[in-house]
């Protein structure tokens, strides 16, 4: 067995370049269906390695916040639910906190000079 | 059923500890390694008896080449599994095996370090690529979100959660060994400064030094020495995940996966347990490990815990020594609770000792609740 020899940028790589773009991609397996987020070689469990880049959603669900506090102000830090399924860590714009559940939509921003997803309340979702 | 073949096999035989609290002026290294000394002697053993060595910390690269070296130990089993605060219920399994396979004949197992008085709390633990952009404070963060999720589920509350740090510090109180001792009531927890919500500084384990270490040989040779021997009944691991973000599921634990196999191995259930030793880093894991090893049914952990119910007295022996709340918590704790475990079980607690301490369980965690490792231990009399 020869060892396998990557063409290109990884999909970490892959992903940030997206994202400079300003495109939020997630991968999705061509066989399976599953959505992968965090960009990786491989579908995590099915070990399937089909994983073609699609455009995210941006639709999400709150599933859990905490403000972090310190001298240096407050700022929360949410898990979201993507539509698509994967769930990642990020942070609600224009809140302190918001309830778990609420819907949100998925924003890209400059965070110290390199492009970060974030999520704004949805229309009609409370604060 | 027939038992396992690692149950009882092998025996916790010494233990011993070093700078709990504080300790300003010692390295990690001193620290574990007047520890492991204090061990080995507590055994009957001489350092040139260990040929084994486990041993994980927050300061060493490479820990178990570090205290062979440091001690004068030339081993032929070494492992230095790192998960985390369970490392060291997950070395016990391992030294079990190697003991039980002939490749050793006695595993210091050891653990130390100086973090309060070196300036504060230090972790290896690389930054995750996608999360840095939040500035996660770890491991906070994590439990918090977890804590946050588990009362959105369940309902638990923010009194019930203090109600944990309570029954940690009455326990504490009746251990002169124990870092942080006085009063301590609902409403000091409930007022204390929040850090990150829901969790304030009194729902959070606390940063100490110290060195712990204990010394396992095979059941036959343990009767053979001082010490009444503290079985070895049943070890079950879980891990899950590396982010929390990555986690399946917020408001359980893999406990729920590694409680089950270390009950079967050991042909016990919860039950059976006289003590109970949770890695207590937040108020939210003695919770959750209570519900996802079986002490009460998911999601009923806050209600289980109020008004005592874990504390001096209570219906539940939870945690004795004062744990990671309000005894010692030097960034990994997990040996901490087989300190414990080891001294109830031979009836060296004091004032604190549970009339009757036949089985123990000591559950581990790492990471924020990533990895899960559950041990029971026990007396002669639960061979």
């Amino acid at each position: 067995m020869q060892p396998i020899k990557p063409e290109g940028p990884g999909p970490e790589a892959q992903f940030k370049a997206f994202l400079k773009q300003g495109r939020f991609m997630i991968q999705k397996s061509r066989s399976t269906g599953e959505h992968v987020f965090y960009p990786r070689v491989a579908a995590p469990g099915s070990g399937v390695t089909d994983l073609d880049w699609v455009d995210a959603s941006g639709a999400g669900t709150i599933y859990s916040i905490t403000v972090g506090r310190s001298k240096a102000g407050s700022q929360n830090i949410a898990i979201v639910e993507l539509a698509e399924g994967p769930r990642l860590m990020t942070r609600i714009e224009g809140v302190e906190t918001a309830p778990i559940g609420a819907k949100v939509k998925a924003r890209i921003i400059d965070a110290d000079g390199e492009p970060a997803i974030v999520f704004d309340l949805a229309e009609g979702a409370k604060a | 059923m027939s038992a396992h073949p690692l149950r009882g096999k092998t025996a916790i035989i010494g233990i011993g500890g070093a700078g709990w609290g504080e300790a300003p002026g010692h390295s990690a290294i001193e620290l574990l390694g007047a520890a492991a000394i204090q061990a080995i002697a507590d055994a009957g053993l001489k350092v040139s008896d260990i040929d084994g060595i486990c041993a994980a910390t927050s300061s060493h690269a490479f820990p178990t080449l570090t205290v062979a070296e440091y001690l004068g130990i030339r081993p032929t089993f070494f492992d230095g599994t790192n998960v985390g605060g369970s490392s060291f219920e997950m070395h016990v399994l391992q030294a079990a095996m190697a003991l039980d396979a002939g490749v050793c004949n006695a595993v210091l197992i050891c653990y130390g370090s100086n973090q309060r008085t070196s300036g504060g709390f230090v972790s290896m633990s690389e930054p995750q690529w996608h999360e840095v952009a939040y500035k996660p404070r770890n491991p906070i963060t994590g439990y918090a979100l977890a804590t946050a999720r588990h009362m959105h589920q369940y309902g638990t509350t923010r009194e019930q959660l203090a109600d944990i740090a309570v029954a940690a510090r009455q326990w504490a109180n009746m251990n002169p060994a124990a870092f942080a001792r006085g009063p301590l009531s609902r409403e000091d927890v409930l007022k204390a400064r929040m850090v990150s919500d829901p969790l304030t500084t009194a729902d959070c384990c606390l940063v100490t030094d110290g060195g712990a270490a204990c010394v396992m040989v095979r059941a036959d040779r343990a009767r053979q020495l001082r010490h009444k021997p503290v079985y070895v009944l049943g070890v079950g691991a879980a891990h899950s995940h590396r982010s929390i973000a990555q986690a399946r599921d917020l408001a359980t634990s893999v406990a729920a996966d590694s409680g089950p196999r270390a009950f079967a191995m050991a042909g016990l259930k919860p039950a059976d347990c006289d003590l109970v030793m949770l890695y207590d880093a937040f108020t939210i894991t003695t919770l959750m490990f209570l519900e996802d090893l079986g002490f009460c049914p998911k999601g009923e952990g806050g209600r289980f815990v109020e008004r005592g119910a874990i504390a001096p007295g209570g219906k539940l022996a939870v945690n004795t020594s004062g744990g990671g709340l309000s005894c010692v918590h030097p960034g990994m704790y997990g040996l901490f609770l087989l300190h414990e475990a080891v001294t109830q079980i031979r009836g060296e607690a004091g004032q604190r000792q549970l009339p009757k301490c036949d089985v123990a369980i000591c559950h581990g965690n790492g990471g924020q609740f990533s990895s899960q490792v559950t041990a029971l231990l026990g007396s002669e009399a639960t061979l």
